[in-house]
């Protein structure tokens, strides 16, 4: 109950940053636009363009919400709020959930105006298909959630903004989300050890066939969470012992 | 140690000590605070009272000793919403007004008052729905007072609570901890000033180069760093007759001027006496306390902390 009241703040707080309107939905959605609008017809790594790039988008644009969600405690930090945090009975496993809730939240805006571009501009899904790329983005965010909480433990406010925009930009790339990197040989193998790769193919993977995601693509989002949270767990007990 | 005891004793701080590197900032600190009591601790800048405070809420870890708070941990403390405090640090965060923050803070305790009445009490009324990032310093000084003080904790912690408040800022805090204190809670708070110990602590712990250097009723601990100084203009008066009057421990010149510098407040009146006596063309008399930094110094002396220091190594 109490933590319910948090939480609800915490999603009000995150609804009027302006940042992620910007990085998590308008940037995305105008790319989109451009790319797939002049190109509905064609075909992008076997399957239809604006399927690609609209999956392709959701994930550049949703990755953004949920790392620069936690990463927004670098600047609770800076002011000390965590510390005035620290003292209420505020858990901090409640602290971090609502990082990590509200950076959802803000993904899924940033899924549903990228679906609903797509389905304007010609990408027909059935009902299946969509839930099934919808929940293949949000399993494949998990690593970036708790990305964006180990950062907003590591970087400083200052260096914030371009990390996070200079990060996630990198990996949306490599993981295709501008149009496909490589299409095979040993660049290939390393891309897809990313999360990000798999996150641009949940559009591909859930029209089905081969049957949603691979093994390989559950492992890798797998390792990356497990590793992720240990050095995020790391940094934060490092944060609250020393001052 | 008996149930009822542990209840008095609220707040147990035992054998406290903690270093940055090669700096003591706490050297085993020993305070116990009974319930209700209003305690200041006094000191100058670096004596080691936000290491303290930071300690007494779990905040910073001890190298040695311990902090017991109502019987329990500070951690646990914490949990149960028995303790609030306003720390020195911090802006408010963005994209929330002043009731917002407020309304967040207090769904965290058990027992919030209503943020309808701490808004008023702390004058925040008027700004309530301004956003955080707009606030002036002293306006956000308030709003940190209110989210301490909506919490309703049996501890409050406040270090250097009126440090960016103007003097009705600081006559309204006060009256606010009055009401607080009225009502039987516990209050500790940090302070450089004197005045504010005095005005507003049942009790004053007066701390010095991480130290407890003093403890006890404020009466007792301004006698003890009430050192004073007299300024007056008088030309022509040798330095070493101006010593020789009982009290004065020091003499210096600037220019007409002479400051003796005595070592209380009682021999003060009598040295300001005698000079009078003797030079009655003294003229611009002024009295005032001595620097608490001066004070503290006396008090500790530098030469035992020297001695320690070797000790230690």
């Amino acid at each position: 109950m109490r933590s319910f009241t948090y939480l609800r703040f915490e999603l009000l707080r995150t609804l009027r940053n302006r940042r992620f309107l910007i990085f998590s939905l308008i940037f995305p959605l105008i790319l989109f636009l451009a790319i797939a609008g002049p190109n509905k017809n064609a075909v992008e790594d076997g399957i239809s363009l604006p399927l690609y790039f609209m999956t392709g988008m959701a994930a550049w644009g949703s990755m953004n919400a949920v790392i620069s969600s936690g990463a927004r405690i670098a600047a609770e930090r800076q002011v000390g709020w965590t510390r005035q945090m620290r003292i209420t009975p505020l858990k901090p496993s409640a602290y971090f959930s609502a990082k990590i809730l509200s950076g959802y939240m803000m993904a899924l805006f940033s899924i549903a105006v990228m679906a609903f571009a797509g389905s304007i501009i010609g990408v027909r899904l059935d009902a299946t298909q969509w839930l099934t790329m919808l929940g293949l983005l949000l399993v494949g965010l998990i690593p970036f959630a708790v990305l964006g909480i180990m950062l907003g433990h590591l970087v400083t406010v200052d260096t914030l903004g371009p990390t996070i925009g200079g990060l996630t930009s990198l990996l949306a790339l490599l993981g295709g989300a501008f149009g496909p990197l490589v299409s095979s040989g040993a660049l290939l193998t390393i891309v897809r050890l990313l999360p990000s790769y798999w996150l641009v193919q949940a559009g591909k993977s859930a029209l089905g066939g081969a049957g949603v995601w691979p093994a390989q693509a559950w492992i890798v989002i797998a390792v990356w969470t497990v590793v992720l949270t240990r050095v995020s767990v790391r940094v934060y007990k490092r944060d609250t012992s020393r001052v | 140690m008996t149930s009822s005891e542990t209840r008095s004793a609220s707040i147990q701080l035992s054998n406290l000590t903690k270093s940055y590197g090669d700096v003591q900032a706490v050297r085993s600190v020993d305070i116990t605070i009974h319930a209700g009591e209003t305690l200041a601790l006094l000191g100058p800048n670096g004596a080691g009272k936000s290491t303290t405070i930071d300690m007494m809420l779990g905040l910073t870890r001890p190298d040695a000793g311990s902090v017991t708070l109502f019987g329990s941990s500070p951690a646990d403390a914490v949990k149960a919403g028995e303790v609030g405090g306003m720390l020195q640090t911090g802006t408010l965060i963005q994209f929330m007004s002043v009731r917002e923050l407020v309304t967040m803070v207090a769904s965290l305790y058990p027992h919030p008052l209503a943020v309808k009445d701490v808004l008023r009490i702390t004058r925040t009324s008027e700004f309530a729905d301004r956003p955080g990032k707009k606030l002036s310093g002293g306006q956000t000084q308030r709003v940190r007072m209110a989210i301490a003080l909506v919490a309703d904790p049996d501890l409050l912690v406040l270090d250097e609570p009126t440090a960016a408040l103007d003097v009705e800022g600081r006559r309204d805090f006060w009256t606010a901890m009055r009401e607080v204190a009225a009502r039987g809670k516990t209050i500790v708070f940090a302070t450089h000033y004197l005045e504010e110990a005095d005005a507003y602590a049942d009790r004053i712990v007066l701390m010095a180069r991480g130290r407890v250097v003093a403890d006890g009723p404020p009466t007792e601990i301004k006698a003890k760093v009430g050192g004073r100084t007299i300024r007056a203009t008088l030309p022509d008066v040798d330095e070493e007759a101006l010593v020789a009057i009982s009290g004065v421990a020091n003499v210096e010149r600037r220019g007409e001027a002479v400051i003796l510098t005595c070592d209380s407040s009682p021999s003060c009146d009598g040295a300001l006496r005698e000079l009078l006596t003797r030079y009655p063309g003294a003229r611009d008399l002024e009295v005032r306390g001595a620097g608490l930094e001066e004070a503290f110094l006396n008090l500790t002396g530098d030469q035992d902390d020297l001695h320690d220091d070797a000790g230690a190594l």
